[in-house]
């Protein structure tokens, strides 16, 4: 077990211990209780693909699923997942197999930065599994809470469309 | 995956590793004893720092040092301007501010902590004793006398005075069958908001002296040489890394304080240090768009025939210029004023003008989208005025197609293109002639529908560098490859530029499999370190296949060159009739004699059987410059339809027409433009940054700011019209900023339109709901009051 929080000899900081189960494998750790869950996954787990783009929740790009529902992991506490189930987007693909999401991301170049790209798909992933089969706009309101500056989102709702196809 | 031809969409390299997580940025940067940055930045729009405390912070857990700009001020210099005019004033610039800030966001001193928490929460507990001076943000106001002055160097807050022009504006509307149409164009101020903001790690090798820059930078050749001209570090002791970028837009393009910040800071306390821009401060600390007050005319006859224009502009520089600020509103702007037409007088007056805001300089389009908005807004008020279609006066004053140079009145060269081709197709696609039925069907039913229609022409594939330097460049703008096929036929390419989004793996993969014949899995293409590829510019501009394609495609050339004269040797052949297909040098009509390029590669660095003189080995460099700029063209059409009570504006239709020359990637290509043309329809209906009057951003979210989603756009129409631009040996011209540079005033053209019948003339960006429900509430007032004139009168 590590700190999240090194100390330069100037006191220690007070961290509380949680257990998360990220990707199907349980992690322990003593965390600072304002540990956000996005650097949590980031700087202590080092999954590094959920990527932090604001500071006000509204980005998108830590997307994850937590218990199955896509959140924000910057608007969660770490101590807030303990005991519960996170998927990030290292744990999407099924060894070499991508996800539907995944697959129709490349396939349609619905990134281009690729900095958003994970919270867009985990976002994704979540919206069709909800509505397996979306129409384009249901496509582009379920995606406005995720923000992509490169591709005008025109491949997104394309990649969408055509993993929600592929699912079928 | 298999050899890839010129042409193909061939499905992107990158994306495996960015659809699993497994990209690298900069914040994915992890080095063993790293200590984390955290910036104290002014609080105010303009101040004198009185004194700063920083003894709570020093004491805070965790902080390691503490920096004022003071402390530092020897060591970092002053931050660059690459771009020189005459009489440009160059106010001094230091990266850590310590007598006076001069915009909300200053940096004035920095953290160093053991974690990036710890670093923010001492930032909280550093004491700025601020005495607060009036300030001004427009930047006309801050010409006027009596405005608030920023630096003593610059009288009036004058950064410069320019002009350029052709043609003779006012002897020419001195004709009194002239109509002049005057009109007041802002072209608000934008922020760029690559999805990653910036950030640096800077790593420095108490050993050997050396530091090593992981910067999100468009341009990694350019900040290793700005970051050792600035801090007098030897340049072969400089290392820039550009990892995964995510996105950039302009806004990467510069050196920027923080990275010298970084890097002075970790020789200092002797460990790497990483900074990570919030997106709270990127809002301020990044450089913003645009900003323009422009006063223009435009001078033509009843029947449609434009004579010219003229332009009196204001460009909000910011506090300070940027590395390439002189450029943008200048000759990227000025140049353009003729756009795809005749346009025999131009008469363009710009004056730089400094202001209590975050500097100012490239954003996608970069003075092309300025200019473009500017030109098609007038022609539409032209035609509006003289009461003609304004697709009609358009036509009339189009440019002919020529492929081959076509010099225009500011003096620029135009490679080739058809302008009238692409407004055709445009049409074509579009049905013009059911939508103005379908219009007027429309607004019996009480609906505003519009259209807009914009025309274009932009300067890039940036540059012939003597021309260049001429105009004030402070570097070269060439670009350089290096092809090394190894032993086994696989090839590993090194270019200058280097991709945030663009997909440079992928199409330069693409250009040599294609010239090679070797698959395109065999091909890998290394970019963004200064210590392991060719020195380049960088990318920016639409020049990266103009350019820096070019420069590859001629190390191809050589290396085809030279397999083929030993292929020839090993066939045994007269080289005359050794055939080079597919990646196979074949003897003509003997089936047997065959080589793969692969197998010559092998016998080039076995090197026992080479022809006389040849050296063993098979790498390759070339550099390209290139002799013209390129020049994207098109049309591009949008439909709106305003929601009476709301004002809300939709865009309901979208096509776009461009001619980008020789296209490579198509895939990539329409994925560039759609994103383009989002940023455009962005500016024209919900973007700006807004400043209250002392200087504080009030849109300093991706919310208030209205940051475009998904639901606000349609799907867009692409089709393409192809004249190969003869400026470089490949034919293209650039994607990468046309549909910024269109979308604008489409969407503009088409909101005026639609109200055009109240008797709207002219509106600014954007056309948020508030605005146009505004002008539909004033023109139906003026209607009323016109009829109660007229009955009066009766």
């Amino acid at each position: 077990m590590r700190a999240y929080v090194e100390t330069s000899g100037k006191g220690p900081t007070m961290s509380t211990e949680i257990t998360v189960t990220v990707n199907g494998t349980a992690h322990t750790e003593a965390v600072e209780p304002r540990l956000l869950l996005a650097h949590f996954l980031r700087d202590v787990l080092d999954l590094t693909g959920t990527h932090v783009g604001c500071d006000t929740s509204q980005c998108g790009a830590c997307t994850v699923h937590l218990n199955g529902e896509a959140v924000k992991s910057c608007t969660v506490f770490a101590v807030q997942a303990n005991g519960a189930e996170v998927t990030t987007i290292e744990g999407l693909a099924d060894g070499d197999t991508y996800s539907n999401v995944q697959q129709g991301f490349w396939d349609e170049h619905g990134l281009q930065c690729g900095f958003c790209t994970p919270g867009m798909i985990m976002t994704s992933e979540a919206l069709l599994k909800q509505n397996p089969n979306p129409s384009e706009e249901e496509i582009r309101a379920g995606i406005a809470g995720n923000y992509c500056r490169c591709t005008g989102y025109q491949n997104i709702v394309n990649a969408i469309g055509a993993a929600a196809k592929a699912g079928k | 995956m298999a050899v890839a031809t010129f042409g193909e969409s061939v499905k992107r390299t990158e994306d495996p590793r960015l659809i699993t997580g497994r990209g690298k940025y900069v914040d994915d940067v992890r080095l063993t004893g790293m200590a984390h940055l955290a910036f104290v930045r002014s609080t105010y729009g303009h101040a004198n720092i009185k004194s700063i405390k920083t003894s709570a912070a020093r004491n805070a857990p965790g902080v390691i040092a503490v920096f004022t700009g003071a402390d530092l001020q020897e060591e970092l210099g002053g931050l660059p301007v690459g771009w020189m005019l005459p009489d440009l004033k160059q106010p001094p610039h230091p990266p850590l501010a310590y007598e006076t800030v001069r915009y909300l966001g200053d940096a004035v001193a920095v953290i160093v902590a053991d974690s990036a928490y710890q670093a923010n929460d001492a930032v909280e507990l550093v004491e700025v004793d601020y005495e607060v001076l009036p300030a001004v943000v427009n930047g006309e106001e801050a010409t006027k006398d009596g405005a608030p002055q920023l630096h003593e160097e610059a009288p009036n807050n004058i950064g410069f005075d320019w002009e350029v022009g052709g043609g003779d504006y006012a002897e020419a509307i001195k004709d009194p069958d002239v109509i002049v149409v005057k009109e007041r164009i802002v072209n608000q101020r934008l922020i760029p908001n690559s999805m990653e903001t910036r950030g640096v790690v800077a790593d420095y090798d108490v050993g050997k002296g050396n530091i090593t820059l992981y910067t999100s930078t468009q341009i990694p050749h350019l900040v290793k040489l700005l970051f050792s001209l600035v801090t007098g570090w030897p340049e072969q002791k400089v290392r820039v890394i550009a990892p995964d970028v995510g996105g950039g837009f302009g806004s990467k393009l510069y050196l920027y304080a923080e990275e010298v910040v970084a890097g002075i800071v970790a020789r200092q306390v002797k460990r790497p240090v990483k900074w990570i821009e919030s997106r709270s401060e990127a809002y301020v600390s990044t450089a913003h768009g645009r900003d323009h007050i422009c006063d223009a005319e435009i001078a033509g006859k009843k029947d449609g025939e434009i004579i010219g224009i003229k332009v009196d502009l204001y460009a909000n520089l910011g506090a300070y210029l940027s590395t390439f600020a002189p450029l943008i509103p200048t000759y990227l702007f000025g140049l353009m004023l003729g756009g795809v037409y005749k346009m025999p007088n131009i008469d363009c007056k710009v004056h730089g003008v400094f202001t209590n805001t975050t500097p100012v300089d490239a954003y996608r389009g970069a003075g092309r989208p300025e200019a473009a908005y500017l030109v098609e807004r007038m022609v539409s008020r032209f035609a509006q005025e003289i009461g003609r279609d304004p697709i009609v006066v358009r036509r009339k004053n189009m440019l002919q197609a020529h492929k081959n140079g076509r010099e225009v009145t500011t003096g620029v060269m135009y490679d080739s293109g058809d302008y009238k081709g692409n407004l055709n197709k445009a049409l074509e696609i579009f049905d013009y002639k059911q939508f103005r039925a379908d219009q007027r069907a429309a607004r019996r039913d009480g609906k505003l529908l519009g259209v807009g229609i914009a025309t274009y022409i932009e300067i890039c594939g940036m540059a012939p560098s003597a021309v260049a330097s001429s105009l004030g460049a402070g570097a070269g703008l060439w670009e350089s490859s290096n092809v090394r096929v190894h032993p086994t036929g696989k090839a590993t390419i090194y270019i200058g530029t280097s991709p945030h989004g663009q997909g440079h793996e992928t199409t330069m993969a693409q250009l040599v499999s294609s010239e090679l014949g070797i698959p395109i899995e065999d091909i890998e293409v290394l970019h963004g370190d200064t210590d392991q590829g060719q020195f380049g510019t960088g990318t920016f501009g639409s020049r990266s296949l103009a350019v820096g394609g070019a420069a590859l495609f001629n190390s191809l050339q050589k290396v085809k060159a030279k397999t083929h004269r030993l292929a020839s040797h090993l066939l045994e052949a007269d080289p005359k009739f050794v055939t080079f297909s597919n990646g196979t040098f074949a003897v003509e009509d003997i089936a047997d004699k065959t080589l793969t390029i692969q197998e010559v590669a092998g016998q080039a660095y076995a090197a026992a059987n080479l022809p006389d003189g040849m050296e063993p080995g098979l790498e390759e460099v070339s550099f390209f410059d290139p002799q013209n700029f390129a020049w994207p063209n098109g049309t591009h059409i949008c439909v709106v339809e305003i929601e009476q009570d709301t004002g809300k504006v939709e865009v309901q239709r979208y096509v776009a027409v461009d001619d980008f020359g020789n296209v490579l990637n198509p895939m990539i290509v329409d994925g560039m433009t759609h994103g383009g043309v989002a940023q455009g329809i962005g500016q024209a209906l919900s973007e700006q940054a807004v400043y209250t009057d002392d200087g504080q951003l009030l849109s300093g979210s991706l919310m208030d700011y209205a940051l475009p989603s998904a639901d606000m756009f349609p799907m867009m129409e692409l089709d393409r019209t192809v004249s190969p631009s003869p400026s470089n040996p490949i034919g293209v011209k650039g994607a990468g900023e046309a549909g910024t540079i269109a979308a604008s005033p489409a969407v503009m053209n088409a909101v005026v339109d639609a109200l055009a019948h109240l008797g709207v003339k002219h509106m600014d960006m954007p056309a948020t709901s508030e605005k146009v429900w505004r002008a539909i509430q004033d023109a139906k007032e003026a209607q009323r009051a016109a009829r109660a004139t007229a009955r009066a009168a009766k």
